[in-house]
């Protein structure tokens, strides 16, 4: 069954193109890929993500239990303060990648990717020791507010000072008159928010910043400018450049994996003797060098051989070259080193380059 | 959405228009395809002096998010391609029928062209679809 988020009949109005993504019905793209990707890079656009699932630890122990199952480490944290963490399984692959967030010791969200949720959902169940996790995906809709202009818009509708509010705080408080989580974080590689509403409210807000970002040139925008915002930056999407196979090391993701936290994580020790005896294989960001725009599965070769494949891969709307991330042999990872993409049985050549692809 | 379907081209099922002009036919994608693929930022084209057959794939058309094949309406030899296309792809976009020209090709069989869709069943088609 296809579902739908609040805002789906808003984005038909307003002429979306939809498509199936992980079973929700959600919008790529307005008007146009490129434009809404440079309205986020040079304006403020906004992103319907209620598709993506929240899963709370409420009560005495919620800390510790979640602290277990994610590899950052929220004991570390300030309340108010929110996480980039991996769910992992024994091997050290990625069962997800999350947010998490330390509303208090007794109170943890940790806001999931929406083609995981159920399977999310489950793993913490089974190895949540103490307070079990409640799925409130149904009790939140989410917008993402990202770009240059972005925190002046939001501050005009709430009276939160969001002066302090830093990356990767969130506060609570009205916007627009709406009940919000307030969050400073993102996938697009610009400043901004994510607002968490309740569903029933999700229209109103969505319309609030929609009129009151008229004159800041807000665009609404779709998965598709998504997909290339977050790919100029790096940021690893679930299914293509992170999933079981590969693990958090290999992915780069390391700096997210407190290895000596107190209590460890699932996957710890797979990370430990990984991280001892050096990794294989490594993520990397790549340029095209030739003609061509590499594409996910697209084969890398190193000399005919095939070295890898590409994860993700577009023709960058900011940098305006095509890049790539793909995973090859350790040897092939440094930046500089050149192998070739194959682009419908061509051997066309590309080099690592350092990331994120989109510098300001 | 049929989107603009000029009366004076023939087409083809797979969404490529062609236009006779002199000896030579000029080929492009229509405004229907330009705009069910979104922004093309690459095309791929065949060399000049290529033969073609009509049906067979010669190029790759790709946007913001899909690839696509093009396939030629006619058999025959290219004899120009539009290269203001490999540095910007966007005219495909903005003037299909006009700018955003493909290639030219010196047809081996030109009563082929009478067997391409006319403008009304091309329409047909995209009703049906």
């Amino acid at each position: 069954m296809t579902r739908r988020t609040p805002l789906n009949d808003g984005h038909r109005a307003l002429g979306a193109r939809m498509v199936d993504f992980a079973g929700w019905d959600m919008p790529v793209q307005y008007s146009s890929v490129i434009a809404e990707h440079e309205a986020v890079r040079n304006a403020v656009g906004l992103f319907d993500v209620s598709h993506m699932g929240e899963i709370e630890f409420r009560g005495p122990g919620a800390l510790e239990t979640a602290n277990r199952l994610i590899t950052n480490d929220l004991s570390k944290c300030a309340d108010g303060q929110a996480l980039y963490a991996g769910l992992l399984n024994e091997q050290g692959g990625f069962v997800d990648d999350v947010v998490a967030y330390r509303f208090s010791p007794e109170r943890i969200l940790i806001v999931v990717n929406a083609s995981n949720k159920d399977k999310d959902f489950a793993w913490m169940q089974a190895r949540a020791e103490g307070v079990k996790p409640v799925d409130r995906s149904d009790d939140y809709a989410q917008i993402a507010v990202q770009g240059p202009k972005a925190v002046a818009l939001v501050q005009r509708l709430t009276p939160v000072d969001l002066t302090k509010i830093g990356t990767y705080r969130f506060a609570e408080g009205p916007v627009a008159g709406i009940a919000c989580i307030v969050s400073r974080t993102g996938y697009t590689g610009e400043d901004g928010f994510e607002l968490y509403c309740a569903p029933g409210d999700a229209e109103a807000l969505w319309k609030a910043l929609l009129q009151e970002g008229q004159a800041d040139g807000v665009k609404p925008c779709g998965l598709g400018a998504r997909d290339s915002l977050r790919t100029e930056m790096k940021f690893a999407l679930y299914g293509n450049d992170i999933d079981d196979a590969h693990t958090a090391l290999e992915a780069g993701l390391g700096w997210i994996c407190k290895l000596d936290k107190a209590g460890g994580f699932i996957g710890r020790d797979a990370l430990a003797k990984q991280k001892a005896e050096g990794i294989q294989r490594k993520l990397v960001g790549f340029e095209v060098t030739g003609s061509g725009i590499p594409r996910h599965g697209y084969p890398l070769l190193k000399d005919g051989q095939r070295v890898g494949e590409v994860t993700s891969g577009t023709q960058g709307p900011s940098v305006k070259k095509p890049i790539g991330m793909g995973y090859v042999p350790v040897e092939l990872s440094g930046e500089g080193s050149t192998f070739d993409v194959e682009i419908r049985g061509r051997a066309v050549p590309a080099v690592v380059v350092k990331t994120p692809f989109w510098k300001k | 959405m049929a989107g603009n379907i000029p009366k004076n081209l023939k087409y083809t099922e797979e969404h490529e228009w062609a236009r006779q002009e002199g000896s030579v036919v000029v080929v492009g994608v229509t405004d229907h395809a330009q705009s069910s693929l979104g922004e093309v930022v690459y095309v791929e084209l065949p060399k000049v002096g290529a033969t073609l057959t009509a049906g067979n794939q010669f190029g790759v058309i790709e946007s913001t998010k899909a690839v696509s094949d093009l396939y030629s309406p006619l058999s025959g030899k290219v004899v120009k391609v539009n290269e203001a296309l490999l540095g910007d792809a966007s005219a495909i976009n903005t003037d299909p029928y006009g700018a955003g020209w493909i290639l030219e090709l010196e047809p081996s069989d030109s009563s082929q062209l009478a067997g391409l869709l006319d403008a009304g069943a091309y329409e047909d088609l995209l009703k049906g679809s």
